[in-house]
């Protein structure tokens, strides 16, 4: 009866959504459309590593050494094996024979640097509290918790080295075998340094404390090992930022080939660089799964995650700032003592290094010298916590500006003005050697002093001064920026890093018009299923729905260098791009096929190729899938695919920058800091996702502020982590943080073709120094100077006690001297 | 930050729960909102053998009108006094400073009595049970007594509740119109422990203090009365240079930690603030 009329099939399957719509394709980049990984974030509905169950599964716990720094005399886990439940236990020394190379550190900084053996289970010598000692094996985690109480170990304490200054004179090695606890000297020069803090009308000198951070993020560590042990095969799930790596150095470490090996990070619970790491309880539970030949887990307890998962920060630095009086500044030097801990994890000595690029921030000036020695410590070892060491050299830097303003008498922003890179003059190279490639600090600062009111805010200030008012207000700048999106492969090299900075990335088009985007980024809450989603559906017209995100499993996605450094989207991201660009072509020669028509006559745009000149002959290129599926009916020679994998190679970092105000109220009885008003304006390019790019800057604002005021890991003299609850860590809350005011300026990057910058540590690096200079400036008339962090109410109080006991000068003694003479050098300063 | 094995047992009366605390002594602990105890087994500080779970009592629970005081049972949570009507009415500064123990899932699960037995002298209802002259009624094996506020916190984290006995009721006068109240805490992120509290009740009569009471929290082993404070201000004058002056001396008598939050000086300096802050809001001053 009725006649098929192939335009209504045609209609109908795209009103069943099946193709979509995608000759009314909206374009996605810059919306927010609802996260599409949320609802089994949220919910915990997914498979995080402890939720996973495997028959058969088996539950390891580590003991750990309770001592800083101490032999191990004797160790006996034999009455744990007879503990109920119980199937193995094993010391360093079992298990000694099976490593064939230590964790590992994959950013020798220096030829010479020393990098002393790490073992996943300590032998003989414990190094921090927390240090892996012994581990047990157990049908179900609480036998083997339990078990743990009836290991016997004998320590003989050796001294803690806890100092950074004295542990520099060597008289504790943390390290006998490499006969100093000094683990590299990394010197930079660029410029004339001695003649121009000769000729320096002022110098400020100043010493600054990075106190170290525990990163806290809210899954915890878990590891499971799923072994084939008949093919000598192994799937090891972690919660780690970097399964790829992760990969690469299993095999290393245990000698099972790389090929045998398959990693996956199912979803993650944050890691912010603690998860960008190669860890013991990871090397362990993949050689327990191969001695016993059962799946194994282990999962951290949160104490253990404070002991034994690595540290952020930890640094002394030493920083000079020439100027001229009109306050022209003429050079830089820095000279920083970094807390190594006890290993060199696996980018340990890197972290300040990278710091040394940023050091001159956004300023210009012609002389400048850094150098970093790496300390080793009977403390946790340290690593890249968000930022890493970018968030240390923009303190310091932050910091003495306003330091150098008071001391001239002008205003901090003024006095960034007349230092900074103008907008005419990108691209700008450093003094680094960097290349800034865009952006506009003017622009941003004066949104950002807009959106504060400064100048009301100023008087404000001033009222409360001249009527004493218990509660002062200050105000404090931090105009950023930093480098990300690491990062170039050849910058990388001549960095002595291990690997490269490349990512990768493969577009499937599936038969009916799907597409899956493998990506070699691995989120772990950035969202990437929704951002590299509205890339891949805007570069090929299809819906944002048909797009599925895979990332994290080497099987799956067997390239990949992962997500640390705010690089996922301006190198993973620009990969899907270039990926997608691949797919087009190869779409576009079986389209001209289709329609008998001269592939040069072929226009693409909203996922459709039509003909020039008589538009209504065009197929769409989910119509294009499935023919090549069908393979019936291509060009002569052509595979039937058009998938396409791309791998970019980034040639410059990208360089957000942003202008910080942040206004605190110290209460001068207390010392109780409260954050008034916090504004930012951020400079992160193009924006994919602006709801996710203001996630981002919250979190980042809320890890810095928590640096500034709240957060300390603490050790005390004999090396115990005295912080080792979240009732002695303070991680601040909502009820702790302002309604913080943010906004953007755009600069778009120059060096990908999204225009996009990195945002994952932004607020991180730039909030620090904003709160600390405003808690400075509103004690500033009481004749506080500096203030270690974090801003306590007691450190705050105490300084206010100093400044009234020493008539007005609390802090500078401690802290520094500034000479205002003209000629006056280093050593009349020292 | 797994607890040691123990037995669990649920007694669905109090004498049950006495009799339990008789057959295991002192390896019996009783669980209240677990909040904590649960740390403590969690953190293996404390390894009970067994635990004896109040939750299944239900004369444990609620607010009862007893005439001129109100009768809170042991197992009433933070959330529920909050939210009692009669304690709002009546014993306003607990519940005002109920409110601000910890966050809500603390709220929703800590006891009054596991808060009061527990004895922690950085809790913040030690304190004001002291302030407001609670007494605690404790049932063991040959029935009932009760101990006064001012008996009832011995030492760290001790209290005078025997071994075999259960806190089954807190009795808190009501107190009329003519008080004044405010719970002082200083903590340095909301919902944390206190590094310092001060409970301050006063009651006013024609310009003067009548009465005014001041309780410390963390300032010691136990909660303590700034009594030297209460003395100078009986019957001055309800000013603030008075109260000023009064408030100095709220450190007198007391023995503060030092720990990574505060030292011992700093804590005594944040008594006399808060106790002047305290009482300035309590007496409308
Ligand atoms: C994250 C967190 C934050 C907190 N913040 C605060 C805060 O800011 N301020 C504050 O005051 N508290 C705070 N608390 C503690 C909270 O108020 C606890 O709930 C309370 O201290 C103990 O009450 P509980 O019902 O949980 O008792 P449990 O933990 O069950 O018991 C505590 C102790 O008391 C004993 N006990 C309990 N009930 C009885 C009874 N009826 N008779 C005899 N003995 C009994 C138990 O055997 C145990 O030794 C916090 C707790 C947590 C976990």
């Amino acid at each position: 009866m009725s006649k098929i009329d192939p335009e209504e099939i045609v209609e109908e399957i795209e009103e069943s959504g099946q193709l979509g719509h995608p000759d009314h394709h909206v374009p996605l980049v810059g919306q927010a459309p609802r996260r599409k990984e949320d609802a089994r974030l949220v919910t915990g509905q997914t498979n995080w590593t402890d939720n996973i169950q495997i028959p058969g599964l088996l539950h390891a716990a580590v003991l750990r050494s309770p001592m800083a720094h101490a032999r191990i005399t004797s160790i006996d886990v034999s009455a744990a094996r007879e503990q109920p439940g119980v199937i193995a236990a094993f010391t360093g020394a079992d298990l000694q024979h099976h490593w064939a190379g230590g964790l590992p550190c994959a950013w020798p900084v220096t030829p010479d640097m020393k990098q002393p053996v790490h073992l996943p289970l300590a032998v003989d010598t414990v190094r921090y509290v927390g240090d892996a000692v012994a581990v047990v094996v157990a049908r179900d985690r609480y036998a083997a918790a339990d078990a743990l109480e009836s290991i016997d170990v004998e320590y003989e304490p050796l001294p803690a080295v806890i100092d950074l200054e004295e542990a520099l004179t060597d008289a504790t090695l943390v390290h006998e075998d490499q006969g100093t606890n000094r683990a590299f000297d990394w010197p930079f020069e660029a410029g004339e340094v001695d003649a121009t803090f000769d000729a320096a009308e002022v110098v400020v000198k100043r010493r600054y404390f990075q106190q170290r951070l525990i990163p806290a993020a809210m899954e915890p560590r878990a590891v499971v090992v799923a072994p084939i042990a008949a093919a000598d095969e192994y799937t090891v799930y972690s919660a780690t930022q970097i399964p790829h790596i992760l990969r690469v150095m299993l095999a290393l470490v245990t000698g099972i080939p790389e090929q045998k090996l398959r990693v996956v990070a199912p979803d993650v619970g944050g890691g912010f660089g603690s998860k960008l790491n190669v860890y013991a309880e990871e090397a362990m539970a993949l050689i327990l799964a191969k001695v016993l030949g059962r799946p194994i887990k282990w999962t951290e307890s949160r104490s253990e995650g404070f002991q034994a998962t690595i540290h952020g920060r930890g640094q002394i630095q030493d920083v000079e700032i020439a100027a001229t009086r009109d306050g022209r500044v003429t050079g830089l030097k820095v000279q920083l003592l970094a807390d190594m801990g006890a290993y060199l994890q696996l980018v340990t000595p890197g972290v300040p290094i990278l710091g040394a690029f940023m050091f001159p921030g956004i300023y210009k000036f012609d002389a400048y010298r850094f150098g970093c020695t790496g300390v080793f410590t009977t403390m946790t070892p340290t690593d890249a916590y968000r930022g890493a060491g970018r968030p240390e050299a923009t303190f310091a830097i932050e910091r003495i500006m306003d330091d150098l303003a008071t001391e001239l008498g002008m205003d901090p922003i003024e006095l960034r003005r007349r230092n900074w890179i103008e907008h005419h003059e990108f691209p700008f190279d450093t003094i680094c050697g960097l290349t800034y490639d865009s952006g506009n600090y003017e622009a941003a600062t004066d949104r950002a002093l807009e959106l504060f009111d400064y100048d009301g805010l100023r008087r404000e200030q001033a009222e409360r001064r001249e009527r004493g008012d218990r509660v002062q207000l200050g105000l404090g700048t931090s105009t950023f920026t930093e480098m990300c999106g690491l990062a170039p492969s050849r910058v990388l090299g001549s960095l002595s890093y291990g690997a490269g900075g490349w990512e990768a990335a493969s577009i499937r088009m599936l038969p009916t018009g799907k597409v899956e985007v493998v990506t070699g980024s691995t989120p772990h809450g950035q969202g990437h299923e929704t951002a590299w989603s509205q890339i891949a559906a805007d570069a090929l017209g299809v819906p944002f729905e048909d797009v599925e995100v895979l990332h994290g499993d080497t099987a799956v996605a067997p390239k990949g260098m992962d997500t640390y450094g705010s690089r996922s989207l301006t190198v993973g991201g620009i990969a899907v791009v270039k990926a997608a660009e691949k797919v087009i072509e190869k779409a576009r020669r079986v389209a001209a096929h289709l329609l008998e028509a001269d592939e040069r006559d072929l226009d693409f745009a909203q996922g459709t190729f039509s003909v020039r000149g008589s538009p209504e002959a065009s197929k769409t290129i989910q119509e294009v899938s499935l023919a090549v599926f069908a393979a019936h009916d291509l060009p002569d020679g052509m595979e039937p695919s058009i998938d396409a994998d791309s791998v970019f190679d980034p040639e410059n970092f990208s360089f957000p920058h942003g202008t910080h105000l942040c206004a605190v109220e110290v209460d001068t009885e207390t010392g109780f800091t409260r954050i008034h008003r916090y504004v930012c304006v951020d400079d992160v390019g193009n924006v994919v996702n602006p709801q996710i790019v203001e996630g981002q800057v919250h979190g980042g604002l809320a890890q810095g502020i928590a640096q500034a005021l709240y957060e300390e890991a603490v050790y005390d003299p004999e090396g115990n982590l005295t912080s080792g609850t979240f009732v002695d860590y303070l991680v601040p809350g909502a009820p702790d943080l302002p309604a913080f005011v943010t906004d953007r300026t755009v600069s778009p990057s120059t060096t990908n073709p999204l225009g996009v910058k990195g945002v994952g540590e932004a607020g991180t690096i730039a909030s620090t120094p904003a709160v600390i200079n405003a808690v400075i400036d509103a004690l500033k008339p009481l004749g506080v100077t500096d203030m270690r962090m974090p801003a306590s109410p007691e450190r705050v109080w105490r300084a206010i006690q100093e400044a009234n006991a020493s008539g007005g000068s609390a802090g500078q003694a401690a802290t520094g001297t500034t000479t205002l003479t003209a000629q006056a050098g280093p050593e009349a300063s020292a | 930050m797994i607890p040691a094995a123990f037995d669990y047992v649920r007694p669905a009366s109090v004498a049950e729960a006495v009799a339990a605390l008789g057959e295991h002594g002192d390896e019996a602990k009783l669980l209240a909102g677990g909040h904590s105890l649960l740390p403590l087994m969690k953190l293996r500080l404390a390894s009970p053998g067994v635990v004896v779970d109040l939750g299944r009592i239900p004369d444990l629970r609620g607010v009862r009108d007893d005439g001129d005081v109100l009768a809170i049972g042991a197992m009433t949570t933070h959330q529920a006094v909050v939210a009692d009507p009669l304690v709002r009415e009546h014993v306003p500064l607990l519940a005002h400073t109920t409110a601000m123990v910890g966050d809500p899932q603390v709220r929703n699960r800590g006891t009054l009595g596991g808060a009061l037995a527990h004895g922690d002298a950085a809790g913040d209802l030690p304190a004001v049970a002291q302030v407001l002259e609670a007494e605690m009624v404790l049932e063991g094996p040959s029935g009932r007594r009760t101990v006064a506020a001012a008996d009832f916190f011995v030492d760290y984290l001790t209290t005078a509740v025997g071994e075999d006995e259960v806190l089954v009721e807190v009795r808190v006068p009501k107190y009329g119109a003519g008080w004044g109240y405010r719970y002082e805490k200083f903590n340095r992120v909301a919902q944390a422990w206190a590094i310092v509290g001060v409970a301050a009740m006063v009651r006013r009569e024609n310009g003067t203090v009548a009465e005014a009471r001041v309780g410390l929290t963390n300032m010691g082993t136990v909660p303590y009365r700034a009594r030297a404070t209460e003395g100078a201000l009986a019957g001055a004058p309800a000013d603030a240079t008075t109260l000023a002056t009064a408030a100095e001396a709220a450190d007198q008598g007391t023995d503060p930690p030092s720990d990574l939050n505060a030292q011992a000086d700093y804590r005594r300096h944040l008594a006399r603030v808060l106790t002047r802050r305290a009482l300035e809001a309590a007496s409308g001053a």
